[in-house]
């Protein structure tokens, strides 16, 4: 109403009141700033189309199926030099996942240990903690890649001097070697037997829930499906045979053949890696931990629950409510560092298509595909994150 | 002042009673309570004396420091020369030699600026001019070009100085943008939320070395025929954007704590979008998350490090420089202890200052 008659009451104040109308000032500012960001984006394309052309650079994908004539050091797949670009940088990708995948087991293991120590009641275990997480939290990622990296190649000793800490297991500046059973057709059934085990846990878990939903009798699954998981696979192993020959590393030359070989590119990244964020995994799981009061635990006892009990049922959903969001971003960093791969030779998916770039020198595509990778590994931990939030989301009234 | 004579008077009155315990109690209390802490206490002693002792020997009792890489090959212990022998080349990269007065005086205003600002009655407006000023004077020492001072080269910078800089101007850049970018995703216009929200987690979402190859290998695509930006001012740039993204998001933190009281008494006073940002709600928000702030300095400065990827002389590189050189190949443990200690140094300082500056915030 008032509005309107101050609309009417002028042609100068319409005119203001026009500008003044938080709605077409709002529009106005969003035409302005998406006129500012497409000039901004039309030159810097029209610069680039321009630089391609005169360096005379292909454009678009076409170099994936080209041959990309590099050797790998490392793949998880059969790779030669004459397989394409694609294929190099697809075995980049695994290789990637490969350190993600093992260095996030190996810093969950190592931090959880490390926070638990942090909160432990002596006080040298408590301190040592301590120190570990002050110092390894405040030295560069990469200058600890390059110390480990310089650890294997000038304080280690050559194969032929190579320590041996436990039987089977050789330390020496071409890596680490040590003894795998050798491969038998049984292996494969111990696996498919280990997955069926899971299943079957799992599924045993769900009935021994809803039974005792249903009539309140408890169910121990904890021991039946540990026995589960580990005697289905053991049965298997002995009815196939029970093959126990191990593949040994032996001397011959200048290295040593047979075992499994960890090379010390992907021995000093993974160290590295797992020191440093290990760190910042325990001060999370020490923050979980204090943040569950003692009256949580008392209470849990004054029902009447077992330890056990008190851990799975009481303590552990609320405290991973508060580990696992800043865990994630954790585990998504270390994802993201382990590109520093590139600095030490270790042939991640960065370094890859670093050496396509320097090939080809498509730098746009090469650029672009480094992050449209490490993007989807975001989006998809992202996806995960909202997933589990949702889940564990405190139901509230 | 009112506030803190309330505490004192306060945790005196519930300060507890003085116990006085002996040593003997306390070791007992401490490590040897129960069986199993009493394994593990014994197990890491152990630990520390098949480990202490053998690191002191190697560290400080057979350690040369002052030596030629000669007499370091045939000692056994750690062959610190490598450090003393080549400090000026760490320090400072390919500065030239006679110079090197000039960005050791920068680095010492910087510490006098941060050792000026950690107290916290210092933090006025004057503040912002000290720092403006001391930062112009820091990079004409570097530069040199004026009143009689040699003019020195971006791409000569190197070393320690350099570290400092890239991340501390790459800071200081950071932060205007950052908030910017946290009140256009707080904004309700929804192309510009939509933008920042973009621009924040492209930038989140990809490894600081992508962009540094971006740094490296676009940004001369990106710019018209004839024009070249130095390669330190393009890692730069790239240092910037990255963490414009992070200390937009610790600022959205900061404005999502501020209540909407705060932001309709502002409006019912009349003010503007601009005013009510500036006056009311951005003071409050900023001065809840200079912790976090402090944080991603810490982080800023040891990601700068990623920069030796791209062959920017900062101080890692001079250092693989160094162990480069036939001479003195194969004492890396040495050399990399020693930057890891200044790293260290200066980030140990940084995090324990945020975490004094978070409790005295906080109370």
């Amino acid at each position: 109403m008032q509005k309107s008659d101050i609309a009417n009451s002028g042609d100068y104040e319409q005119k203001n009141q026009f500008l003044n109308d938080p709605k077409i000032r709002s529009i106005l500012y969003q035409i302005l700033t998406i006129l500012m960001i497409g000039l901004l984006g039309y030159y810097l394309f029209s610069n680039t189309v321009q630089n391609l052309r005169r360096q005379s650079i292909a454009t678009g994908f076409d170099f994936f199926d080209k041959e990309a004539s590099f050797e790998i050091g490392e793949s998880l797949i059969s790779y030669s030099a004459a397989d394409s670009y694609g294929k190099a940088l697809f075995v980049g990708v695994l290789n990637t996942l490969k350190v993600a995948f093992i260095g996030i087991i190996l810093t969950v293991i190592l931090g959880t240990f490390l926070g638990i120590a942090r909160l432990s009641s002596n006080w040298l275990i408590s301190r040592l903690a301590a120190v570990y997480i002050e110092v390894t939290q405040d030295i560069p990622v990469l200058l600890q890649l390059f110390f480990w990296y310089s650890f294997f190649y000038d304080v280690l000793p050559s194969p032929r001097e190579a320590l041996e800490p436990v039987t089977g297991v050789f330390i020496s500046n071409r890596g680490l070697v040590f003894a795998v059973p050798e491969p038998h057709p049984a292996y494969k059934y111990v696996a498919a037997a280990f997955i069926i085990g899971c299943a079957a846990a799992w599924l045993l878990r769900r009935w021994a829930k809803k039974r005792q939903e249903r009539t309140g009798q408890i169910f121990p699954v904890f021991i039946s499906s540990t026995a589960i998981i580990i005697g289905l696979p053991f049965l298997t192993w002995l009815f196939s045979g029970a093959p126990h020959k191990m593949s040994i590393p032996e001397l011959s030359g200048f290295n040593f053949q047979g075992g499994i070989n960890v090379s010390p590119e992907f021995g000093a990244l993974l160290l590295g890696l797992i020191i440093y964020t290990a760190s910042f995994v325990a001060e999370i799981v020490r923050a979980g931990i204090q943040a569950i009061s003692r009256g949580q635990t008392e209470a849990a006892m004054s029902v009447g629950l077992r330890r056990g009990q008190i851990l799975n049922l009481v303590i552990l959903p609320q405290a991973l409510r508060v580990i696992i969001p800043p865990l994630t971003s954790q585990m998504l960093n270390l994802t993201k560092n382990s590109s520093l791969a590139v600095a030490i030779g270790f042939p991640d998916f960065v370094s890859v298509a670093s050496t396509t770039i320097n090939q080809t020198g498509q730098a746009i595509e090469g650029v672009t595909l480094i992050m449209v990778v490490y993007l989807c590994f975001s989006l998809l931990t992202s996806m995960f994150m909202n997933w589990y939030n949702k889940k564990m989301a405190l139901v509230e009234r | 002042m009112d506030k803190s004579g309330k505490n004192n008077i306060q945790s005196e009155g519930l300060k507890a009673p003085v116990v006085r315990i002996s040593a003997f109690q306390w070791i007992k209390t401490n490590l040897f309570n129960g069986v199993f802490n009493s394994i593990l206490t014994i197990l890491t002693l152990i630990f520390l004396y098949k480990v202490v002792p053998p690191f002191v020997k190697w560290a400080f009792i057979d350690s040369l420091w002052f030596s030629t890489a000669q007499a370091c090959r045939d000692g056994d212990g750690a062959c610190w020369s490598v450090v003393s022998s080549n400090i000026r080349f760490i320090m400072f990269g390919f500065y030239p030699h006679e110079l090197h007065w000039r960005p050791l005086l920068a680095m010492i205003i910087m510490v006098c600026l941060l050792v000026y600002t950690k107290n916290r009655n210092h933090w006025k407006k004057s503040l912002v001019y000290i720092w403006a000023a001391g930062l112009v004077i820091m990079g004409f020492l570097m530069k040199g070009g004026l009143f009689g001072l040699a003019n020195v080269e971006s791409d000569q910078w190197g070393g320690l100085p350099l570290t400092i800089m890239l991340s501390v101007f790459g800071m200081v850049a950071a932060y205007p943008l950052g908030i910017i970018l946290a009140l256009g995703r707080r904004s309700k216009m929804p192309t510009v939320r939509t933008v920042c929200i973009i621009y924040i987690e492209l930038i989140r979402g990809v490894p600081l070395i992508s962009l540094l190859f971006m740094s490296a290998v676009l940004f001369p695509l990106f710019l018209p025929e004839g024009i070249t930006i130095n390669k330190i001012i393009r890692a730069q740039a790239a240092i910037i954007m990255f963490t414009a993204a992070y200390i937009a998001e610790v600022v959205r933190g900061g404005l999502q704590a501020i209540t909407r009281g705060q932001y309709e008494a502002a409006e019912s006073l009349g003010l503007n979008y601009v005013q009510k940002m500036r006056l009311i709600i951005l003071p409050q928000a900023l001065k809840i998350v200079i912790p976090p702030t402090v944080g991603i300095l810490i982080s800023a400065f040891k990601d700068t490090s990623l920069v030796v990827i791209i062959a920017l002389y900062e101080i890692l590189k001079t250092t693989r420089t160094t162990l480069s050189d036939p001479a003195w190949m194969g004492f890396s443990p040495e050399a990399y202890i020693f930057v890891a200690l200044i790293y260290f140094v200066c980030c140990y300082s940084m995090s324990n200052y945020s975490r004094r500056l978070e409790r005295e915030l906080h109370s």
